[in-house]
């Protein structure tokens, strides 16, 4: 019996250290860069030979550009439009490396926390900088809600901080619980194909429809990390 | 009681949360196919709020499952 949290191991590559601070090439690191360059590849090459009436391709990478612009105008309004470059970067490496973890003996690096945490940490920094540069110390009027009673805010003050800070806790532990919980049950269900022989077709019909549904779940929770970082964005741009 | 044995009934309790959850995803899908039904026009708008509140509920499962995991694997 295989482990089946053996997929999530991190490698280095290429070993490499800065004053005892380890900053190995690791296999993490190389998925994140093919991540990159697919992106750049898909969008690049779609939409180097554009033309007004779009081949397959062209489609392809205008339904995504037109899916996040959709979106970002639907959560945030015409004041976030500025940002837009941001969203969709965010948008499209989380995607990249969701789908390009489901091709097997692939290495899924937003199943690992410390990724999901780092790209939680810079959708709440920004958030949190463009509410400050917009209000300065005005933005703290964030943290009392429209029409809530004097006698309530020593209550509803330390709720609404401690609800702010938790965001991009929970922003990094949902993306990161969802393709590590998929990706471990996918595992467990090959596992159990092989153990039980002939038998084993039930497991593997199961592990088909799973497979569906991580691509779906991998579709979907970078749907929700971007447009929660959109909702994120709302509040600094507009403070409620 | 054997520690191995706590550890194990403490990640078993720790899934209690899935009771809430199922619940929860329940009544997103119930109320979305109700609104659905009973106006088909506005599917477009509804739908995308659904699945939203499907994933944020979901989230609160992983959170448990993710709990029982840190505990088991300790």
């Amino acid at each position: 019996m295989f482990d089946p949290l053996h997929q999530f191991e991190i490698h280095s590559l290429i070993s490499f250290q800065i004053k005892g601070i380890d900053l190995s090439f690791t296999n993490s690191s190389l998925f994140m860069v093919i991540a990159v360059l697919a992106t750049t590849i898909f969008l690049v090459g779609g939409m180097s030979r554009s033309q007004l009436i779009p081949g397959r391709w062209q489609s392809m990478t205008e339904i995504m550009y037109a899916f996040v612009a959709n979106m970002l105008d639907e959560t945030v309004g015409i004041k976030g439009q500025k940002y837009f470059p941001f969203i969709f970067t965010i948008f499209m490496f989380i995607l990249m490396g969701n789908i390009i973890g489901m091709i097997p003996y692939n290495f899924t690096f937003t199943s690992h926390l410390i990724v999901t945490f780092g790209l939680a940490m810079i959708a709440f920094g920004v958030a949190t900088l463009i509410g400050f540069i917009r209000h300065g110390f005005h933005y703290f009027s964030l943290f009392i809600p429209k029409g809530a009673p004097i006698y309530m805010l020593p209550l509803i003050v330390p709720i609404e901080i401690l609800s702010y800070l938790s965001r991009p806790i929970s922003l990094a532990v949902r993306l990161f619980a969802n393709m590590m919980a998929g990706h471990t049950m996918l595992k467990v269900f090959a596992g159990f194909t092989v153990m039980l022989g002939v038998f084993g077709i039930a497991p593997l019909f199961v592990n088909t429809l799973l497979t569906a549904f991580e691509i779906l779940v991998a579709v979907l929770q970078a749907y929700v990390f971007t447009i929660l970082t959109c909702i994120y964005l709302h509040d600094s741009i507009h403070l409620h | 009681m054997d520690v191995e044995a706590a550890r194990m009934i403490g990640a078993g309790l720790a899934v209690f949360a899935l009771a809430g959850v199922g619940l929860g995803i329940g009544l997103i899908f119930s109320s979305l196919i109700t609104s659905v039904s009973r106006n088909p026009s506005s599917r477009e708008q509804v739908f995308p709020i659904g699945i939203l509140g499907f994933a944020l509920t979901e989230a609160v499962a992983l959170f448990a499952l993710l709990i029982a995991f840190l505990i088991l694997f300790k």
